[in-house]
């Protein structure tokens, strides 16, 4: 090689063999921290939880003794809250989404929006609590209900939508627009026809993950008034309701110590939900990926 | 439609100005009835890169028009403007005027979806919908607003037919056009675009990702096809166009350099760039 000779060579070898090596034990570290303290998670909430796990908590609601507590109450008012939230945001969240890849023409103004559409995301979630306080509960006097709690959590998973459905719209190859519109086809047929069903698996993987991110969030929820205690399914769309994160915070914070392990139980409930969540978002992605 | 036949259009934009001249309504009268698209003095910009330059073509009906040149000549351009698919790209200007059957096709009462009806495309590589093959070919009928499932049956039939292909998909008709090989994709592709009955077909290099044997049965069916439909194809293999077209136009950076009878073109060049061209000095 030039300017080197065979020595020199052999020796900086050493040194850059074992700077690789450094490296790769600093990268195995990085990652074991997040696997570390996951798996500390699991134990505790599962060592804690697992004793109040049982049929008789998932069907009962809150009670005054720690024995007879459940999760029930919370688990179907989530459920609910998170019906609301995906009719809302799925549809005005595709419907943007279309809007600003098909439709809108590529220019300074667009660009704008996009980007503070992906700015949004990243908004902290208590702000959209705020909003939705203003708004949802007070302007269209809607109270501490439902409906306004449904619809702030939809504002705030909005922007994930948008854009995780602007991604899939993007991914659908443009072969496809030319030859539908190669044929006489309208932008809409286009789009209802060819585009949708293509970038469907994509978009519904984005809208799942983004429901799973709504199902965890605590804090707007707080903010819009959903009830630590109620002993009654909610029953219209203007009733009180609670959800099970807001369950879990409510009894962790009781000073009885039996209380943490109720809480360590639903814990285990939510972690459940999410995870059976994101398992269907991964199945579909595979499932479709293949067709494709 | 409004039929614009004795109108000379300056820009796309069109300040329209009518001009009945009787002579040269009479000439155009003659060409009618051999030429399905005019081209005239069109120019187009990328941006701010002019990417066509005057070009001046007469598309003659039921022929088949070869478009050569090497790439970046501005041929495929050229095509996509004949269907204005080249506004897909949000940059593009163009000037001049393109005539379908005597009405200017950058009028503003000009549906593009009209457009593309009548003048059909086959693209470079094939481009299958991930459905059925029987979706895929029922698709352009369905756009337009045919349900019956007997009317139906019969255009993918006649269609498949027409594009050669019907014997061997038959009985497959339910499968995904993704799981055939590349020829019969591309084949299938041409059915697709045969079932809405179009008038001028633009193939794009529609032979460029298909093995030999695909490709000549692709040839074959040109030539099935120019009895019923007019034919555009660019190609970047000169054999190709020699052996298919009637009338061959050679593009070279962005001007047409050279159009005239296929035979008279490769045996008697009259541009010194097309000699060049076509007896490999470059390209």
């Amino acid at each position: 090689m030039l300017g080197q000779n065979e020595e020199g060579i052999k020796k900086r070898m050493k040194g850059r063999v074992l700077k690789n090596k450094i490296m790769m034990g600093m990268f195995f570290l990085a990652t074991s921290v997040g696997l570390v303290f996951l798996v500390l998670l699991f134990y505790r909430v599962l060592t804690q939880g697992i004793g109040y796990l049982s049929w008789d908590y998932l069907t009962s609601g809150p009670a005054p003794y720690p024995e007879e507590a459940g999760i029930w109450i919370g688990m179907i008012g989530s459920i609910m809250l998170m019906v609301i939230v995906a009719i809302f945001s799925v549809i005005v969240g595709v419907a943007s989404a279309i809007y600003l890849e098909e439709y809108a023409s590529q220019n300074k103004f667009t660009e704008f929006i996009r980007v503070n559409i992906s700015n949004l995301a990243g908004v902290p979630s208590i702000v959209f609590g705020l909003l939705g306080l203003t708004f949802f509960v007070y302007m269209f006097n809607f109270g501490y209900t439902l409906i306004a709690g449904g619809l702030t959590m939809a504002l705030l998973i909005l922007p994930v939508i948008v854009v995780s459905a602007q991604e899939a719209l993007r991914s659908v190859p443009i072969d496809l627009h030319q030859a539908s519109l190669g044929m006489g086809a309208s932008k809409w047929q286009t789009i209802a026809r060819v585009i949708l069903p293509a970038a469907l698996p994509g978009i519904l993987t984005g809208t799942i993950i983004a429901l799973s991110r709504a199902i965890g969030e605590t804090a707007p929820l707080i903010i819009v008034g959903a009830a630590t205690a109620i002993y009654t399914l909610p029953d219209s769309l203007l009733a009180k309701y609670t959800v099970m994160p807001i369950q879990i915070y409510n009894w962790t914070g009781r000073p009885q110590e039996e209380w943490q392990f109720v809480a360590g139980a639903g814990i285990i409930i939510l972690l459940a939900v999410l995870l059976l969540m994101n398992s269907i978002a991964v199945f579909i992605r595979n499932k479709f990926q293949q067709r494709l | 439609m409004t039929k614009i036949s004795e109108e000379t259009q300056e820009t796309r934009a069109g300040s329209i100005t009518s001009k009945p001249i009787v002579e040269k309504k009479d000439k155009q009268q003659n060409r009618e009835s051999k030429n399905v698209m005019q081209v005239e003095d069109l120019n187009l910009w990328y941006g701010s890169n002019q990417a066509l330059y005057e070009i001046n073509m007469d598309v003659p009906e039921k022929r088949v028009t070869a478009i050569i040149g090497p790439s970046g000549c501005g041929k495929s351009t050229f095509i996509k403007t004949l269907n204005r698919m080249v506004e897909m790209v949000p940059i593009v200007k163009t000037s001049g005027s393109i005539k379908y059957r005597d009405q200017d096709i950058f009028n503003g009462n000009f549906k593009q979806e009209y457009l593309r009806t009548k003048v059909g495309m086959v693209f470079q590589s094939p481009n299958p919908f991930p459905k059925s093959v029987y979706d895929n070919v029922a698709y352009g009928p369905r756009v337009h607003g045919i349900k019956k499932k007997e009317v139906l049956d019969e255009i993918v039939e006649k269609s498949l037919k027409d594009a050669a292909i019907w014997d061997e998909l038959k009985d497959r008709l339910d499968a995904n056009a993704y799981g055939l090989s590349g020829g019969q994709q591309q084949r299938v592709c041409i059915a697709r675009a045969l079932a809405v009955e179009p008038d001028v077909i633009l193939m794009d290099e529609p032979t460029s990702s298909l093995d030999p044997i695909s490709t000549s049965k692709v040839e074959e069916l040109v030539q099935e096809l120019k009895k019923k439909y007019s034919i555009i194809i660019v190609t970047h293999n000169m054999q190709q166009a020699a052996r298919i077209s009637d009338k061959t136009a050679f593009f070279l950076n962005g001007e047409l350099v050279e159009f005239a009878e296929t035979d008279d073109l490769f045996q008697n060049p009259q541009d010194k760039r097309t000699e060049d061209y076509i007896t490999g000095r470059f390209g």
